[in-house]
């Protein structure tokens, strides 16, 4: 029994919203990847792109709110999604044809091009502000637990609750059938294809009569469609908040290199390293312990490693480890 | 601004006096920054009290009282100290009603308060760091320590039968001093806080907080944070993983926003914030509707029995001089004497004048303690049915 509370504890503060937490990364570095595998540079405005996406699919929420349209118990803005990706493919595409077409006709070195998008990060930033403003936002609806922790504990009759919200499924659910997609169509489809070729040697596609202005449009549409998804999963499971996205840069940047710059199996999986990582490292196993150890042995401190005020230390301090070790991260990327 | 122009009129009908003066007080509050929406009341609260005692005429042989507002910033020390030096210097202020936050009071203080030689009755600056702040008799404020607020929160848990929380504040001298003031106080009184630990404002996800704070468990989660910031955000994770049930809420907590955003969730949990069940703040509510204001707003009456303070304090002196009524504040602030409410400025300066004694209770029933700081009064709140409502005063 105290064996079965201490698991229930452990998946109720650490596994649960580590799964969430890393689907939520995985999709962010997934976008970073892409962008660096194919236009070969590494795009900050990525964050801020994924708030946009988000603000847009609110606005369309509450449009489809005050027209009577619900989706059940499943959150509105899941409805509204599509049309917040359309609306942030538009923006990438408007952005990508009035500053960084430009930098790529003169070949600008990588550097070059990440300052700039430095640039559009600002900007982009400003934008959402003005859109939607500063506040904290809540869009969630419908149902609001698949199991609530009152529940399971009356269920099961064990001592701890698991709590497992509606978003925290939606967001791993959704993040699976979005990584199935890519990975179909990326190695199934002509596009697909053709995109990794121009990855993987630029010259040699060029020659083979790759258009590079349409592998160029189909990564930025794809990434919209990423950084939407990404950003409304974790604004339904949070809340939304101008700011918050940019802080998620960080994270976001750790995974992608962790797992291997370019490479969009090892995005994935930097996103469950560097979410657990960050759950784990900061995780007090006071409360786990004590179900688990005898009595004699129980611990009289927390057990926590880090403070929770250094989570985002733990990023750094990976990302740092990975840089330093294997700099083309845990799966074969391109070395930074 | 209504006031301002009651404060214009009633100068320029006096002007003619013989031996009156203009008695200038500073009022320096946050008029922009993060405490600007509850400002306005304030400085209008010290404005009506000034205008109340100009039109009497009763203050120093008929003088009259003008208010020369400065904006601390609430969070800008630099700002802060340059605004009030101008105050002191260009616009040579007798006195001043302020500052708001607690960070740009001290530093006032300590750079233009003392150098100057000027008193300062702050209505809203609760940092206990402020109560052991060197003031040469200076300082005063009409806002509790939180010091004070430590022990209310301490008898509020025990009484009800709790010895062991788990505490989080926001990360700044507001969270940080209450919650060192009641970890000490909790700890003197037997109890056991489990976890102090920090959050930042601003973030969207507090499940990491809340782990820590469940793995180390407790009765009831304090949580001395702000209920349109990183507080409520607590909360709503610990409701959610359902880590704790039942919650304490300090002052930065208590707000219409905790029905809105938990509702029936949190029913069972309580709290105290500052208030007073006495006749003056009823008085001072019907006073400040008369005026065009909300009386009610936080910290309103303190700014008007700040500004109260200074006046009686002056004329209990019989001068308008810094250096000769700062002594004076403690006596027609506490007992004993005749009990001034708001509204009866001039029946107090009439009884001064007299060579009598006044017991200033105000809008906020003053009671100046230690250093010159207000007693405090709280009133405890708990929720029920998706609501809080006071059940009583401490």
């Amino acid at each position: 029994m105290d064996f079965l509370n201490a698991i229930v504890a452990f998946s109720n503060y650490v596994l649960v919203p580590g799964a969430a937490y890393g689907a939520q990364l995985a999709l962010g570095a997934l976008g970073v990847t892409l962008i660096y595998g194919i236009l070969r540079f590494s795009n900050f405005a990525h964050g801020d792109t994924m708030a946009f996406g988000t603000a847009m699919t609110i606005l369309f929420t509450s449009g489809l709110l005050s027209m009577g349209i619900t989706f059940g118990p499943l959150p509105t803005a899941l409805l509204a999604l599509p049309f917040g990706i359309a609306a942030t493919c538009l923006l990438v595409l408007f952005t990508d044809k009035l500053v960084y077409k430009f930098y790529r006709k003169q070949k600008a070195a990588p550097v070059i091009l990440v300052i700039v998008s430095m640039g559009v990060m600002f900007i982009m930033n400003g934008v959402v502000r003005f859109v939607i403003g500063v506040r904290d936002i809540r869009f969630t609806d419908g149902e609001r637990f698949i199991i609530s922790a009152r529940t399971f504990k009356e269920m099961t009759g064990l001592k701890e609750g698991l709590a497992i919200k509606t978003t925290q499924g939606i967001t791993v659910v959704v993040a699976i059938f979005v990584v199935v997609v890519l990975f179909w169509f990326l190695n199934k489809t002509r596009t697909g294809k053709s995109m990794r070729a121009f990855s993987d040697n630029e010259d040699l596609a060029l020659l083979s009569g790759i258009n590079p202005e349409k592998v160029v449009m189909v990564t930025w549409m794809i990434v919209a469609a990423l950084a939407t998804t990404a950003g409304v999963l974790y604004g339904l499971d949070k809340s939304f908040k101008a700011f918050t996205y940019f802080q998620l840069l960080l994270p976001i940047f750790a995974s992608a290199i962790v797992g291997g710059l370019g490479n969009p199996l090892g995005a994935i999986a930097g996103g469950f390293v560097i979410a657990f990582s960050e759950v784990t490292i900061t995780y007090a196993f006071k409360k786990v312990l004590v179900y688990l150890l005898p009595e004699s042995l129980e611990p009289t401190g927390l057990v926590q490693l880090l403070s929770t005020d250094y989570k985002f230390a733990v990023s750094f301090s990976i990302l740092i480890i990975v840089l330093l070790f294997k700099p083309t991260g845990l799966f074969k990327g391109k070395s930074v | 601004m209504k006031n301002l122009l009651m404060a214009t009129t009633a100068i320029t009908m006096m002007s003619g006096a013989a031996l009156a003066e203009d008695v200038k007080i500073g009022v320096i509050l946050g008029f922009t920054g993060p405490l600007e929406s509850i400002t306005p009341a304030m400085g209008a609260g010290a404005e009506l009290a000034m205008a109340e005692v100009s039109e009497s005429g009763a203050l120093l042989d008929g003088s009259t009282v003008t208010s020369v507002r400065a904006d601390s910033t609430c969070i800008d020390a630099g700002a802060a100290t340059t605004a009030a030096e101008r105050l002191v210097t260009a616009d040579k202020v007798n006195a001043i009603m302020g500052a708001d936050c607690s960070g740009v009071t001290g530093a006032i203080l300590a750079n233009v308060a003392l150098a100057n030689g000027v008193v300062m009755i702050s209505p809203s600056a609760t940092s206990p760091g402020l109560s052991t702040a060197e003031d040469n008799g200076l300082f005063f404020r009409t806002a509790p320590s939180d010091a004070r607020q430590g022990v209310i929160i301490t008898n509020i848990l025990q009484d009800r039968g709790v010895n062991e929380v788990a505490l989080t504040y926001t990360n700044n001298d507001y969270g940080k001093g209450l919650a060192d003031a009641f970890q000490a106080s909790f700890e003197a009184a037997g109890g056991t806080v489990t976890i102090s630990a920090a959050h930042e404002d601003g973030k969207a996800d507090y499940s990491a907080e809340v782990g820590a704070l469940a793995s180390a468990g407790g009765e009831v989660l304090v949580v001395a944070g702000y209920v349109d910031q990183g507080g409520s955000g607590v909360i709503r994770a610990a409701l959610d993983t359902g880590a704790f049930d039942t919650f304490y809420v300090p002052d930065g907590m208590v707000g219409e926003k905790l029905n809105e955003n938990f509702g029936a969730e949190m029913n069972g949990s309580y709290g105290a914030y500052p208030g007073t069940d006495n006749a003056g703040s009823g008085l001072f509510v019907e006073l400040a509707a008369a005026a065009g204001f909300d009386g009610t707003g936080a910290f309103a009456p303190e700014s008007y029995d700040a500004a109260a303070l200074i006046m009686l304090a002056m004329q209990a002196a019989g001068s308008s001089a810094s250096a000769d009524f700062k002594d004076h504040v403690m006596d027609v602030a506490n007992a004993p004497g005749e009990q001034i409410m708001p509204g009866e400025l001039a029946k107090g300066l009439e009884i001064l004048a007299a060579g009598g004694a006044i017991d200033y209770v105000g809008a906020s029933a003053v009671e100046l303690i230690g250093p010159g700081e207000s007693a405090g009064n709280y009133q405890e709140i708990e929720f029920a049915d998706g609501v809080y409502s006071t059940i009583g005063y401490r």
